[in-house]
């Protein structure tokens, strides 16, 4: 290379990022091509002959895919030039079984979406069934709701740091992540009985009260969490390797993030404030305090530590609203919408109609169109729904911020290393489950 | 989630209060949300008019079949329902307000020019309503199935495609065993 060329290389005229985004053909980072038109070039010897490009599938079966994605990438020895996520392959038709199954069925659909933290889309179904039916729910249902979606980041964000640390090489992280996510899912169980696919928050309140005694267990996790925080720190944050492998990996504009419909980690992290738990507060989060952490640098490295800092904001959150729980009915006490309490059924012949109607046709909903949104872990969780004043949702669509922060993938990893590329993935942390649907 | 509080953008001498306008396009409200509702030929005009109002972020962009539903009372006066709606979540990043655009779109001719030129995030969004209601996006850079397999026939979430109509696939292979 001669001096010249290189200078000349530095002159090019500086892109805007939204347009480069734009791009449509071969200097787009995005590999718009077919199946057929790939396995077209990759049987043709001759195409690529004079260059060294290649086109590699990675995936739908890989370790550092979470779960079934798959990468279409063109390569230049380790480097990935464009790329494309193919994806489908857990596609169960949730949206068109959502208009099978009643309102009052509903969350039990949805809440198989986003495994790593059900009860957000619960939650985004249930505000949304909430707005058509026009019903106020009660406080202490709106307070055991926040609480369980803060517990509920946390566990994701838990399984976060393992996937990440596991995807890079730290491995070890990968049995901590798991370890204090298992303390955040015994809690769940004691209130839901599940795991995970809680169907705890339905429209008009949740499942069930909070279990006798639930404010040490709260208690306790908050005394736990901070320390082993602080072990994270220790094993990663800190750690020369780690920000080696992640700081300026990955970086994206803040521009293209908004471009691309980022949100949630991946749009935080380049800078944008955005979280709807502080721009549109829903529940009660208006009256708790927390910080909205943000990037600088659009990297792997902030997209990290935003989440764990997150964990800590969650763990802020959890402790305000352990204090200020009211008191009062977990459910709307609307008998329209709210089955009658167990014990009725036995005395009372009404409650019994009632009951079975309630369990076999569900409840009308007014008509109308109504589009509901939560900040879950991977960004803005919305539920557009449209209701023809039947009991069934007439269209029930599902907003996923993984499916859609899918597509900053391609222009993160473009001119990266493949290595880079994993890193990149797991800084996304798609749930493909909700990216499917 | 605040409709009429902007009356900046609403054009200047419209002579009927009760149908009020954005970007030239009738404007109603859903549950406190605004909703705008441009024709297929100004729908590009209508969008890129929202982009330059600070409606910079595509949430999304979705499409509901009206098939079965009778009687859809939501629409204001002067637009014609059509089969098929497109519909796109708009919010501005700074101010928080949202709005929604639904486009009617008639099931012989279900085309809708595309949106990728104004925010290229409505890229795979786009892919998925294209997918799931065989509504084309005209001009769109890569329109193909995202979620069925691209030798799929039918679009699932047209209410015309029953919930068991599923073809066995992968049936002339024979078994393998």
């Amino acid at each position: 290379m001669s001096v010249t060329e290189s200078t000349d290389t530095s002159d090019e005229p500086v892109v805007d990022p939204t347009e480069r985004v734009r791009r449509r053909g071969d200097d787009s980072a995005v590999l718009r091509m077919s199946e057929a038109e790939a396995a077209e070039v990759g049987n043709d010897p001759h195409l690529h002959a004079d260059d060294q490009r290649v086109l590699l599938n990675m995936g739908p079966s890989h370790p550092s895919t979470h779960g079934v994605l798959r990468l279409m990438l063109e390569m230049e020895g380790e480097t990935v030039l464009r790329s494309k996520p193919v994806i489908g392959y857990l596609h169960t038709g949730m949206e068109k079984q959502g208009e099978q199954l009643s309102y009052m069925q509903g969350s039990t659909n949805v809440t198989r979406m986003d495994y790593a933290s059900p009860l957000f889309t619960e939650l985004a179904f249930s505000l949304a069934t909430e707005t058509l039916l026009e019903i106020e729910i009660p406080e202490r249902a709106t307070w055991i709701r926040m609480l369980m979606c803060e517990l509920n980041r946390l566990g994701s964000h838990f399984l976060f740091m393992a996937t990440n640390g596991m995807d890079l090489g730290a491995v070890g992280m990968m049995i901590y992540g798991w370890r204090e996510r298992e303390e955040v899912l015994r809690f769940l169980e004691k209130v839901t009985g599940l795991r995970m696919n809680h169907n705890y928050i339905r429209p008009g309140g949740v499942a069930a009260d909070l279990p006798d005694g639930w404010e040490y267990d709260i208690a306790r996790l908050l005394e736990m969490i901070p320390p082993r925080l602080k072990e994270y720190d220790t094993l990663m944050t800190g750690q020369p390797i780690w920000r080696g492998r992640l700081q300026g990996v990955g970086a994206m504009s803040a521009e293209e993030a908004i471009a691309l419909s980022a949100t949630g980690p991946v749009l935080r992290s380049a800078g944008v404030p955005s979280d709807l738990r502080r721009d549109e507060p829903y529940l009660a989060y208006d009256q708790v305090e927390f910080d909205v952490i943000v990037g600088t640098y659009g990297d792997c490295y902030d997209r990290y530590a935003i989440r764990l800092n997150e964990i800590r904001e969650s763990v802020r959150i959890i402790g305000q609203i352990l204090e200020a729980m009211p008191s009062g009915d977990y459910r709307v006490q609307d008998k329209k919408v709210t089955p009658p309490p167990r014990a009725r059924i036995d005395e009372s012949m009404e409650a019994l109609i009632h009951h079975f109607k309630i369990f076999t046709e569900g409840y009308k909903v007014p008509a109308g169109e109504v589009y509901a949104a939560v900040e879950s872990p991977r960004g803005e969780l919305g539920v557009y729904m449209v209701s023809d004043g039947s009991s069934h949702p007439y269209r029930m669509h599902v907003r996923a911020p993984s499916f859609v922060n899918l597509q900053t993938m391609p222009h993160m990893m473009r001119d990266g290393l493949i290595a880079d590329g994993v890193a990149i993935i797991s800084s996304v942390d798609p749930i493909m489950g909700e990216v499917d649907r | 989630m605040n409709a009429e509080s902007d009356d900046s953008t609403e054009t200047e001498d419209d002579p009927t209060p009760s149908a009020p306008l954005r970007y030239d396009a009738p404007l109603t409200d859903s549950r406190g949300q605004a909703v705008v509702h441009p024709s297929r030929d100004t729908w590009l005009e209508v969008a890129e008019a929202a982009l330059n109002d600070g409606f910079d972020h595509l949430t999304d962009v979705t499409a509901v079949d009206y098939l079965d539903y009778q009687g859809r009372r939501d629409l204001p006066d002067g637009v014609e329902p059509q089969r098929f709606e497109v519909v796109a979540l708009l919010s501005n990043i700074v101010t928080r307000e949202r709005i929604r655009l639904r486009v009617q779109v008639p099931v012989d001719d279900p085309t809708v020019p595309t949106l990728f030129d104004l925010w290229p995030g409505s890229e795979t969004p786009e892919r998925e309503v294209f997918d799931m209601f065989g509504i084309t996006f005209v001009d769109h850079p890569d329109l193909c199935r995202i979620l069925m397999p691209d030798d799929w026939v039918g679009h699932p979430l047209r209410k015309d495609y029953a919930v068991g109509r599923i073809p066995v696939q992968f049936k002339d292979q024979g078994a393998t065993r």
